[in-house]
């Protein structure tokens, strides 16, 4: 088990290393003159060029540079935005638990649903109930999420004025930011006028982000659960007199469980992809509606900081789900 | 398909084909998903015939008129028109057109990289090999629409930039898959047959080995293909892809929120046209799937 | 009417009467099984022989009520310990499973689950079947679960508890099946190919095992299995199947002196290797359920075949010492 996890540690090295490339040289590969790519300023006299271009130490050899762009990061420093001149480190700090928060419950929104919706999928194989869930699912991942945000909105928002359009929470709430996660605090604050009106802003950026992870969910286990009925130990499982229920959820769940913990994982990516584009329909005052802001004003600082940050968080957590999985598969634990 | 004996023939490719398509034929899914993409590619090649008006003419007018059958609609528009009076149907029917040429370029682009970098690395192993795969597992670590972004961030917005960004994304799902497959085709007889008579590396790779392991190579292509309507439509969706007024689906809802109330249906009609379109090529590339499944074990890394 | 007249059908523990179980439509049928009468006596060993195709795992499931959809059930009698199970209900039929009749497969290790320990998946069955005093406490049903191994000569019992499966070797997890198998104290043990997996070493000892605890346990056993050379090993009776029917039974020394149907024949050849060291095989293969031709099923790949067998089907012929369906059998009574 230890050198399961230790091997599995060791190749996320390079592939941050690999990262941290990428992130560095975005700067370089960006057309134009990268002195005025990183300072922000347009026609420049030479002199004052010169000096900037010191100053970023652009002038030294690209291994230089680099060595000096790992350092800095290894430090904490990611430079500062070019808009607001706050550190890039630091922004990315203070918004990144309001994505936190929203992925968390569209993944636990996701597997709420999906999870049951696959087993019972699996269960009632070949009848209408099985039909409509992979009808469902498969209707889920192949739409584009900011039109069903934009439908979502227009019926319950617009037409039945039951959720609100933007923001974590009502504009005249005032809560103190202590954790950054708005429920918590809110009911730290001891406002449940607050807690209600973040709640209430909570649930259609929820389910507008849960939704393809929740398809993939629910195929993943339906799949899953499917093979796994077919194994002789659910079989013999039953032969011994098991009821039901415990053959299903003690020995075949548990089973099926193994793929779709991977996959569940592989949706860390893809809620992150998805705040994105949530974010930016509901301003939603996260890391994804920060990084779009920061491409559309060329706030490079803020790509490359926003790019290495969230690339880093996806590593980390893929492979906290490869430890998961070593953990949960009895195989790779006692092995 | 057995002898008297009750032994089990070696199925020839020809006929290993003819199952496929059999197989393929059974799920209904499947059907209705290839005659979408038919109905697409109709609309796409005939858009010039087909769109009653040109797709980026305003007519000022009739700014935001509603659809036909609803009160202040006209068959003229028969979809309503958008904010700056050009016709919503027109600009759906061309925007088949670029979204079918994204799906087909950016997949060709990174299908032949892919494939190529994959047939590589399996074939020569070694250095070679390691240093594919660290690359792929690089960009596999960033989601890919934060790739797609990078990309754009890089070279600047437009539907040009967009299609590379979405086939940069899509190159290592391919080296992946023709990896797997080549390491496990090379040890065959008939690979190592052809090496014996004299067949180099470049032919052994390409003329001999590909060809057994496209099955799912294509799989992965149709379902890429969806993959890069959504990702083209994001970018366009969040102004870094397809620029106003060329009429991408995704572009065309980018300031959809700004009239969600009051013109709706310039909300409804481009989304469920992207929902249509990855549909098909969802279903078509599932059905693949499934037919090809028992007869492979590529697909399972 | 069971096989032998020798034994009263009053002390039959199993008492099977045309059972079908049927894959297909009405209108298109599969047959899996088809008319078969099967009895067994109490603590009475019955080799259940066939190829694979026969249908004679399918009978077996039919008994505890494990066939899956969309395999249907059809019998005249299904009586276990002289009830009937045929007009219960689904859960009545269903808690005879695992509590008067046990069954163990043909992998050990494709019928454990992996991801839970030895003891755990012991205690499952403690829990369900033991007695009042057994399943009292966690402590009583360790007792009672180090006892279960050891009947089944598992070595050192307590370190094997928290094994998982995939850390038992082939031997041991069957042995453990067995164990899981005979907790509720069963009447019956359905034995499914238990030592076809297995070294040939271990499947003497696995053989030897279920000898002992029929003798101890005064449990009977339904040893299903291709292997002729088994059942002359340890069991009492046999029946042969082909094509979902039943072509022969018999009392073992008897059959295997002179059987009487040709296939019976045939399987008893093919355990024997000729001078050319070669084994001996039946040519053509079983018939598949939608293929089952108007007269004697094995008339294809009968060397004694003749217009008649080709025609009509023959009947089972019940006799002093068995029964046997063939139009023209071996050797008469």
């Amino acid at each position: 088990m230890l050198a399961f996890l230790l091997r599995r540690a060791a190749l996320v090295v390079p592939t941050f290393i690999g990262v941290t490339l990428l992130a560095f040289a975005l700067i370089h590969l960006i057309p134009g003159d990268p002195v005025e790519n990183i300072s922000g300023e347009r026609g420049m006299d030479p002199v004052r060029r010169a000096r900037l271009l010191h100053e970023f130490g652009l002038d030294r050899p690209l291994p230089v540079q680099y060595a000096a762009y790992v350092k800095d990061v290894l430090r904490g420093d990611l430079g500062n935005s070019l808009t607001t001149h706050d550190s890039v480190a630091r922004e990315f700090a203070t918004l990144f638990p309001a994505t936190v928060e929203l992925a968390f419950f569209a993944l636990v929104f996701a597997l709420v649903v999906g999870l049951p919706a696959g087993i019972i999928a699996a269960l009632k194989h070949n009848t209408v109930a099985d039909y409509a869930v992979m009808g469902v699912s498969l209707t889920g991942y192949s739409m584009p999420i900011f039109w069903w945000a934009l439908l979502l909105i227009l019926f319950f928002s617009v037409q039945l004025g039951w959720t609100p359009v933007s923001g974590r929470i009502a504009v005249q709430y005032d809560v103190p930011a202590v954790t950054g996660f708005m429920l918590i605090d809110t009911l730290l604050a001891r406002d449940p006028g607050a807690f209600r009106s973040a709640l209430s802003h909570l649930v259609l950026p929820t389910i507008v982000l849960g939704t393809v992870p929740l398809a993939v969910i629910a195929r993943m286990t339906r799949s899953a659960m499917l093979e796994v009925l077919r194994e002789d130990f659910v079989r013999a499982a039953r032969a011994k007199g098991l009821p039901r229920w415990r053959v299903v959820i003690v020995h075949a769940l548990r089973n099926a469980l193994i793929p779709v913990v991977t996959v569940v994982g592989l949706q860390v990516g893809l809620l992150l992809s998805g705040a994105i584009l949530t974010e930016t329909i509901f301003s939603w005052p996260g890391v994804g509606n920060w990084l779009i802001h920061g491409v559309q004003s060329r706030d490079y600082p803020v790509v490359q900081g926003g790019i290495l940050l969230i690339a880093a968080i996806v590593i980390a957590v893929n492979l906290v789900v490869d430890v998961l999985y070593g953990i949960i598969n009895p195989r790779i634990r006692r092995a | 398909m057995r002898s008297a004996q009750g032994i089990p023939r070696e199925v020839e490719p020809a006929s290993r084909f003819v199952e496929l398509a059999r197989a393929f034929a059974q799920g209904r899914g499947a059907l209705v998903g290839v005659a979408l993409v038919a109905v697409l590619g109709a609309l796409a090649i005939g858009a010039g015939f087909i769109a009653p008006h040109s797709p980026i003419e305003q007519f000022r007018d009739f700014e935001l008129a509603p659809p036909a059958w609803q009160t202040g609609g006209s068959a003229r528009f028969l979809l309503g028109t958008d904010a700056v009076g050009r016709d919503i149907l027109s600009r759906l029917i061309y925007g088949t057109r670029l979204s079918l040429a994204i799906g087909a370029i950016s997949v060709t682009i990174s299908l032949s990289i892919g494939t190529a970098l994959g047939l590589l690395a399996g074939y020569f192993r070694g250095v070679v090999d390691t240093a594919i795969m660290r690359l792929t597992d690089v960009t596999l670590a960033l989601p890919s629409l934060l790739l797609a972004i990078a990309v754009v961030a890089i070279l600047g917005p437009g539907l040009i930039n967009a299609m590379y960004a979405i086939a940069i994304v899509l190159v290592p799902h391919y080296v992946r898959l023709a990896r797997a497959a080549v390491i496990a085709e090379a040890g065959r007889e008939y690979v190592t047959s052809s090496r014996i008579a004299g067949a180099g590396a470049l032919r052994l790779m390409f003329a001999t080995i590909l060809p057994n392991c496209v099955a799912p190579l294509i799989v992965q292509a149709t379902l890429g293909f969806s993959n890069a309507i959504l990702d083209a439509a994001a970018l366009g969706f969040l102004g870094l892809g397809a620029q106003p007024p060329t009429p991408e689906w995704g572009a065309m809802l980018a300031s959809a929120l700004e009239f969600i109330q009051r013109a709706p249906w310039v909300v409804t009609s481009p989304g469920l046209a992207i929902l249509v379109t990855v549909l098909a090529f969802n279903l078509t590339g599932d059905g693949l799937r499934d037919a090809l499944d028992p007869k492979l074990r590529y697909t399972r890394a | 009417m069971s096989g032998s007249s020798v034994r009263d059908s009053i002390d039959d523990l199993v008492d099977i009467a045309g059972l079908h179980v049927d894959f297909g439509t009405p209108s298109r049928p599969l047959p899996a099984v088809e008319g078969v009468d099967l009895s067994i006596g109490a603590a009475e060993i019955v080799g259940l022989v066939g190829e694979s195709g026969s249908g004679k795992t399918m009978t077996a499931l039919a008994l505890l009520d494990l066939v899956d959809f969309p395999g249907r059930i059809v019998a005249k009698r299904m009586a276990f310990a002289g009830r009937d199970l045929v007009p219960m209900r689904a859960t009545d039929r269903r808690a005879l499973a695992g509590r008067d009749i046990g069954m163990i497969f043909q992998d050990p290790h494709a019928s454990l689950d992996p991801c839970y320990t030895v003891g755990y998946q012991l205690d499952e069955a403690i829990r369900l079947h033991g007695s009042a005093h057994e399943r009292s406490n966690t402590g009583m049903r360790r007792e009672r679960a180090l006892a279960l191994l050891r009947d089944v000569d598992v070595p050192d019992p307590s370190v094997r508890l928290s094994a998982y499966p995939h850390q038992l070797s082939g031997g041991m997890a069957q042995r453990v099946m067995i164990a899981i198998a005979i907790a509720g104290r069963p009447r019956l043990l359905i034995a499914d190919e238990p030592t076809t997996a297995l070294d040939v070493t271990v499947q003497a000892q696995v053989l030897a095992l279920l000898t002992r605890l029929r003798d101890e346990l005064r449990m009977a056993i339904l040893l299903i299995t291709h292997d002729l050379a088994v059942v002359a090993e340890v069991a009492d009776r046999v029946v042969v199947m082909y094509a979902g029917q039943v072509v022969e039974t018999g009392n073992v020394p008897a059959l295997f002196d002179g059987p009487r149907h040709p296939y019976t024949r045939a399987l008893l050849d093919a355990l024997a290797i000729d001078e050319h060291e070669r084994l001996p095989t039946i040519a053509g293969i079983v018939p598949a359920p939608n293929e089952r031709a108007r007269g004697c099923l094995f008339a294809p790949r009968c060397t004694r075949a003749a217009q008649r067998c080709e025609d009509e089907r023959p009947a089972l012929v019940r006799g002093q010492g068995g029964s046997v369906r063939c139009h023209f059998p071996l050797r008469s009574e």
